[in-house]
């Protein structure tokens, strides 16, 4: 009985820091699609972007031997730095790839989306090579227990890390008068230009903010599992969207929610179903195609609380 | 009155695809006036103010502002200049509270304290605003969202307002109320206006002058009074 509690609380916690990284990854999906109705089929790659920039950094910084004097200023330093870079990158991106199509079908820009991924995802093999690349060890010391559960110091950073920036981001959106513009943009564009605000600006920003959380994520991502692969990129940016769309596409909260909740379901279906280990990957793809069949708006989708961009 | 000349069309063709929409317009608004633009649906009085702002371009003529060309000028530069516009089916942020709406009428202004004051003089014109402040401006009746849309535009301290037909869809007794904000803002304020309206009778009792356009032409350009007393006006616009 004590043990089966120990293992659920031990569960809860994995997956609530798994679906924390969902959560962020899934918010540049959302927040991308409130803005210009895009489903960015290269932002999982931003996040594999930010997983490499990380390993880079914090390899040269380990060479040098700042790792051992301040580990955390290094991680610090590298996290706001790929964060910076994915933001760059993915305003790149939007400005080659997207803009241009800003009048044409949805289908065009859909594809041109589909066809950057596969760009970014070979130029990461092609510069940084097809084996894994391994982030430095040994920075967060021995994993310590609290009534059976084992908790590390990497996994209450990340659940740390995540927590602020989603506090942040809604502060943001909801909050500031850059928020309020990018709302204004995604609710109605005419308008938004008739009261002064540049919606290429917002739409570059909107990118920005949702591609540097996504590095955030990649960096913790390769820290949890110790390393990074250049197609990283994929099934996470696949579960991120699925996650996305359960929350109810183009709604903040709904993204939040939803990474959690696939996180946490992906970490009980390997926990507690027989072989549910090898299943778990499918797990996201179901609930995703569950929702899309009985609730196309998602958990927060229209006419229920408003937290839509 | 009414001093130099502030907003002036010349010639301004406009095109929806291969549909023209208009069909060379010329018309000039002077400091301090009220001006009509009055005609029937499909006219292309949305399309001129759309025109003037820059969010539909110009395919032929030049818009001339405050002394400036700004037939290419991109439309979210011209709040700031001055230049500003309530457009038709007041265009309210749906999701934004009534105090947002409002404060991005105010984007490109810097200064919180002065946008504080002129969110208060908003709600001294529309006391209702200030009783729904907090409510997203999708939940607003027809007549409260004129307001708001009047208000947030009011809060870019514009020099130059464009209407495009306040009075749509509204009870009498609100379109009143509207329309006597709209004088008071410009005898007080010395907002210039250029009001685009169907309902003729309205709009030329509250101008100096008026233009009628008919299928993207200005087919008549008269003192307001002129044009109430037309014969051919008052059989074809004010239902005689
Ligand atoms: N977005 C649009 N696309 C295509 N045609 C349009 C569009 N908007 C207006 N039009 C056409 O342009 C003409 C003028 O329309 P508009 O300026 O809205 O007239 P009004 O405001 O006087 O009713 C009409 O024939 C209308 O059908
Ligand atoms: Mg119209």
């Amino acid at each position: 009985m004590d043990n089966a509690f120990t293992f659920f609380a031990q569960q809860m916690l994995n997956g609530l820091t798994l679906g924390g990284l969902y959560a962020l990854i899934a918010l540049g999906y959302t927040m991308v699609y409130g803005i210009i109705q895009l489903i960015n089929f290269a932002h999982g790659e931003f996040f594999a972007a930010g997983g490499y920039m990380g390993v880079i950094l914090l390899s040269y910084m380990a060479g040098a031997g700042y790792m051992d004097t301040h580990p955390w200023l290094c991680i610090g330093f590298s996290l706001v730095l790929s964060m910076l870079y994915c933001a760059m990158l993915a305003m790149a991106v939007e400005k080659v790839a997207y803009k241009p199509l800003r009048h044409s079908s949805r289908l065009s820009v859909l594809l041109s989306a589909l066809g950057m991924s596969i760009f970014l995802q070979n130029a990461l093999m092609l510069t940084q090579g097809v084996y894994d690349k391994a982030y430095p060890g040994g920075i967060f010391g021995a994993p310590f227990e609290i009534g059976g559960v084992i908790v590390n110091y990497m996994q209450l950073l990340i659940l740390a890390l995540t927590a602020g920036l989603l506090v942040a981001l809604n502060f943001l959106v909801f909050k500031t008068r850059v928020g309020r513009a990018m709302r204004a943009t995604a609710q109605d564009k005419v308008m938004s230009a008739l009261v002064g605000i540049n919606s290429n600006r917002v739409i570059s920003l909107t990118f920005a903010i949702g591609a540097g959380l996504a590095a955030a994520a990649g960096i913790m991502v390769g820290f949890y599992y110790g390393s990074v692969r250049f197609e990283m990129g994929f099934v996470p940016g696949i579960k991120a969207f699925a996650a996305a769309v359960l929350g109810g596409i183009g709604n903040i909260t709904g993204a939040m929610i939803g990474g959690f909740i696939i996180g946490m379901v992906e970490i009980m279906a390997a926990a507690y179903i027989p072989y549910g280990g090898e299943y778990k990957d499918v797990c996201a793809f179901i609930i995703l195609i569950a929702v899309l069949y009985f609730r196309p708006t998602g958990i927060m989708g229209e006419n229920v609380d408003d937290t839509r961009v | 009155m009414a001093g130099d000349t502030i907003l002036e069309l010349k010639n301004v063709a406009a095109h929806y695809g291969r549909i023209q929409a208009l069909k060379g317009i010329s018309l000039s608004v002077r400091e301090g006036e009220v001006v009509s633009i009055i005609g029937a649906n499909g006219a292309g009085k949305s399309t001129t103010l759309m025109t003037i702002c820059g969010i539909v371009r110009a395919s032929e003529g030049a818009v001339h502002y405050a002394g400036q060309d700004i037939t290419r000028v991109n439309a979210d530069k011209l709040p700031r200049m001055g230049l500003c516009q309530v457009p038709e089916g007041r265009r309210i942020f749906p999701r934004l509270s009534v105090a947002e709406n409002l404060d991005m009428g105010a984007f490109f202004r810097r200064r919180k304290r002065r946008i504080r004051a002129d969110m208060e003089m908003v709600y001294e014109y529309f006391p209702r605003l200030r009783e729904r402040r907090s409510q997203a401006g999708g939940t607003l009746s027809g007549g409260e969202q004129q307001m708001l849309a009047i208000g947030r535009a009011l809060m870019s301290r514009p020099k130059v307002l464009l209407l495009d037909e306040p009075s749509l869809g509204l009870a009498p007794i609100i379109v009143k109320q509207i329309f006597d904000i709209v004088q008071t803002i410009n005898q007080e304020q010395g907002v210039t206006i250029l009001l685009v309206e169907q309902n003729a009778n309205l709009a030329l009792q509250a101008s100096n002058r008026g233009y009628v356009l008919e299928t993207g032409k200005v087919v008549m350009a008269d003192d307001a009074a002129s044009l109430l007393d037309n014969p051919d006006i008052r059989k074809a616009y004010l239902g005689e």
